[in-house]
């Protein structure tokens, strides 16, 4: 009963907030400046912006007329260049799944390494702290000189940069499992293999799902940046080639699409997660 | 060009439109009617018989229009072997690839390598190419060299640089045509509007598109007229032409010279004015080019023929006013362009709001030429020395005869019916000062302001 109270109260409280943002922002760009006066023959050359001093920033009205354009036909082809936002973003979420799982094939097993033996656990860790905050977009031209290949350099660098939070997290995870455990497993004298499988594993898994979690966000993040360096297709692609046409409209458009499917792939890692959870 | 049948008395080979009038331009013309390779290829060789035959249009009509259209090609034919000409010609015409792909940088310069494809200059010339819009000099030029593109939209001292390996490693790279001239302007924000004396822009920042650009030389050639050294008086940085208008809104430069659609797109939005056409400093200067390194060139030969003479084809045909309405509204689609058209047309048509309130003409505000004199490489090579990006001694004419490919173009020119200038090289004034090409060394010690020794 009060769970569900809390809840409603909460939806209630989102509800309100969301009404206040629009409301603010429907004020803030409805405010139409001085018309300026001009010859009709040269108004018919410039912009609304600055013909009738309207704002260049669009309002919430604007916006949602272009994301229900966007939604009503969003797997259009209209040539190399221009694609709906659909096939846009079904490029980049192809791009973020490729070098994500490529990733997780990677940290996972490197991971378990580390965490299992002391020894490579501290030879590896100057490596993996350098190589941690190293911005994606700073490995691009590195990726595209080396690799010569747009497409496969966007993937290398969400590989790159969503490796070390699952690296981490699971060498983590691995190095603190409960020794008890561990030392049932010696005296019932499991083979290390079965061990790592049936023991390690179940026990580091919460751990390890929060490292793929983060990464996940990260390889969001990257895709955007990395898309908009090298165009051709994708959702960062589509905000770049709006802001060429300074379509502030289109890029806020993006802008939310891209945060909701962040958001719906965090929720699906958030899932996963609760599966492997247990109790102490 | 033409695939009109040039035996036919009432057909005029000279004039562009649709000869039938039902279609939009000849070229959409001529792929419907003449759907087979060979007949198009015939006629091309036909027409280019009967044109050296006959300059004059009118004595061709008079002639044909005495003897009829069977009798003249049996004529013809008896003197001049057209069926083995028209073999020579269809071999030349098979390239070896034909799927391509072309970079380009979305701005009004790269409108011969756009609208030949929308309005179909590359499938008249055997081509199926994809044009790919890319987001800056640096990726359109590590994709070029990756090989991703067969053939890319270059700023004209780029593949200069490129083969000396200033900025990149050295590539034997090849200009084989200029896409525009002219077309770029001083753009400053709209409270500068009374500071139009350049000695009063000193503290300004300005942006240009790359540091190898001519809209970085001609800025600092320009302030530098005016006694300003465009090194510690003002800053120059490179901005990507989008950002441009963004920064000017946002106050972080106080004005750029940069490539159209820009300009015309700060006046539009109202928060810039043009304060001087790039024409204005030289006119006639080169702006963007199109460009392939030398593998390409020599590698696919009749590939590259087939696309150079589809470039210089649409440059040709954008070089008519009467075209550029139509151009605009071809370009201006989200997949090319993605820009309001009144802006495109603007630009183009060359009568256009100035920012201050008042509409200006100028037809040759851009215009298309394709032909790269080898003396605009030898320009662009003095102002790199002078600005200090190449040091030393410069070979000039040796490294503007090795990329500018001008003897190519000037006999693909040829092949699609149009009159190259006789010499490869000619002298012109910047802001009122003779350039000859022969004296680059000079050239660039009668400067006041420049760098290195």
């Amino acid at each position: 009963m009060t769970q569900n109270w809390l809840g409603l109260r909460a939806g209630l409280v989102s509800l309100a907030l969301f009404a206040i943002i629009v409301g603010v922002w429907h004020i803030a760009t409805a405010g139409t400046g001085t018309a300026v006066k001009m010859d009709p023959e040269y108004a018919k050359l410039m912009g609304a912006t600055a013909t009738q001093g309207k704002s260049a920033m669009p309002g919430p009205a604007e916006v949602g007329a272009k994301i229900w354009q966007h939604l009503r036909d969003p797997f259009y082809d209209k040539g190399t260049n221009d694609k709906g936002i659909g096939i846009q973003l079904a490029y980049s979420i192809a791009r973020v799944g490729l070098g994500y799982l490529l990733a997780v094939a990677v940290a996972i097993p490197v991971g378990f390494l580390i965490g299992m033996s002391p020894l490579m656990s501290r030879a590896l860790d100057p490596f993996i702290q350098v190589m941690k905050p190293i911005s994606p977009l700073a490995w691009m031209p590195l990726a595209l000189y080396t690799i010569k290949d747009s497409g496969i350099s966007a993937i290398f660098v969400i590989f790159i940069c969503s490796l070390w939070p699952m690296l981490i997290n699971t060498a983590f995870g691995v190095a603190t499992v409960r020794r008890d455990w561990l030392n049932v497993a010696k005296t019932l004298e499991m083979s290390p293999g079965r061990t790592a499988w049936r023991v390690i594993l179940p026990a580091a898994a919460p751990t390890i799902l929060t490292g793929m979690r983060i990464s996940i966000g990260i390889a969001w993040l990257v895709i955007v940046a990395a898309e908009m360096l090298v165009g051709g297709t994708g959702i960062g692609y589509f905000v770049w080639n709006e802001w060429n046409n300074l379509s502030i409209t289109n890029v806020i458009t993006a802008i939310l699409f891209i945060g909701v499917i962040g958001m719906l792939l965090d929720q699906l890692m958030a899932k996963l997660q609760r599966l492997v959870a247990y109790a102490d | 060009m033409s695939f009109d049948d040039p035996f036919d008395a009432d057909r005029s080979l000279q004039k562009r439109g649709c000869s039938c009038g039902g279609h939009a331009t000849q070229a959409e013309h001529d792929t419907e009617t003449l759907t087979s390779a060979d007949a198009r290829t015939a006629r091309i060789v036909e027409s280019a018989v009967v044109r050296a035959l006959f300059p004059e249009d009118r004595s061709r009509r008079a002639f044909l229009g005495a003897v009829g259209a069977s009798t003249a090609l049996a004529a013809i034919s008896q003197f001049f072997p057209l069926g083995l000409a028209t073999e020579v010609f269809a071999q030349a015409a098979a390239p070896e690839k034909k799927d391509l792909k072309v970079g380009f940088i979305p701005i009004t310069c790269a409108t011969p390598i756009i609208m030949a494809h929308p309005m179909g200059f590359y499938i008249k010339h055997g081509l199926n190419v994809e044009v790919v819009k890319t987001a800056g000099w640096a990726v359109i030029r590590d994709k070029t060299l990756n090989k991703e593109y067969d053939a890319a939209h270059m700023l004209s001292p780029m593949p200069l640089a490129i083969t000396m390996g200033v900025g990149s490693n050295p590539i034997p790279y090849t200009m084989p045509a200029v896409e525009n001239i002219n077309g770029q302007a001083i753009t400053l924000a709209v409270k500068h509007k009374d500071k139009r004396d350049p000695k009063t822009w000193k503290g300004f920042k300005f942006a240009v598109p790359f540091d190898y650009s001519m809209h970085n030389y001609l800025l600092r050639y320009y302030v530098a007229e005016y006694g300003i050294d465009p090194d510690t008086d003002i800053q120059i940085r490179a901005v990507p032409p989008p950002e441009m208008v963004a920064n000017l809104r946002a106050d972080n430069i106080d004005g750029f010279l940069g490539p159209d659609p820009f300009n015309q797109r700060a006046v539009y939005d109202g928060v810039g004015f043009i304060h001087m056409l790039s024409k204005e400093m030289w006119e006639g200067h080169p702006c963007c080019a199109f460009a392939a390194s030398k593998e390409f060139v020599t590698t696919m030969p009749n590939t590259y023929a087939a696309l150079l003479k589809s470039i210089i084809d649409a440059t040709a045909f954008a070089a008519k006013p009467e075209n550029r309405k139509q151009i605009a509204a071809a370009i201006a689609p989200a997949n090319y362009l993605n820009q309001p058209e009144t802006v495109l047309e603007q630009i183009l048509t060359g009568t256009y709001a100035d920012g201050l309130g008042s509409v200006k003409t100028d037809a040759k505000r851009i215009d298309f030429d394709p032909f790269p004199y080898e003396s605009f490489a030898v320009w662009i090579l003095t102002q790199m020395k002078r600005w200090g990006q190449i040091k030393g001694d410069v070979d000039y004419a040796a490294v503007a005869q090795q990329v500018y490919l001008a003897t190519d173009t000037a006999r693909l020119m040829k092949e699609v019916g149009l009159t190259p200038p006789t010499s490869a090289s000619k002298s012109f004034k910047v802001m009122g000062k003779d350039f000859d090409p022969a004296k680059p060394e000079e050239y660039v010690k009668s400067f006041a302001i420049k760098r290195g020794a």
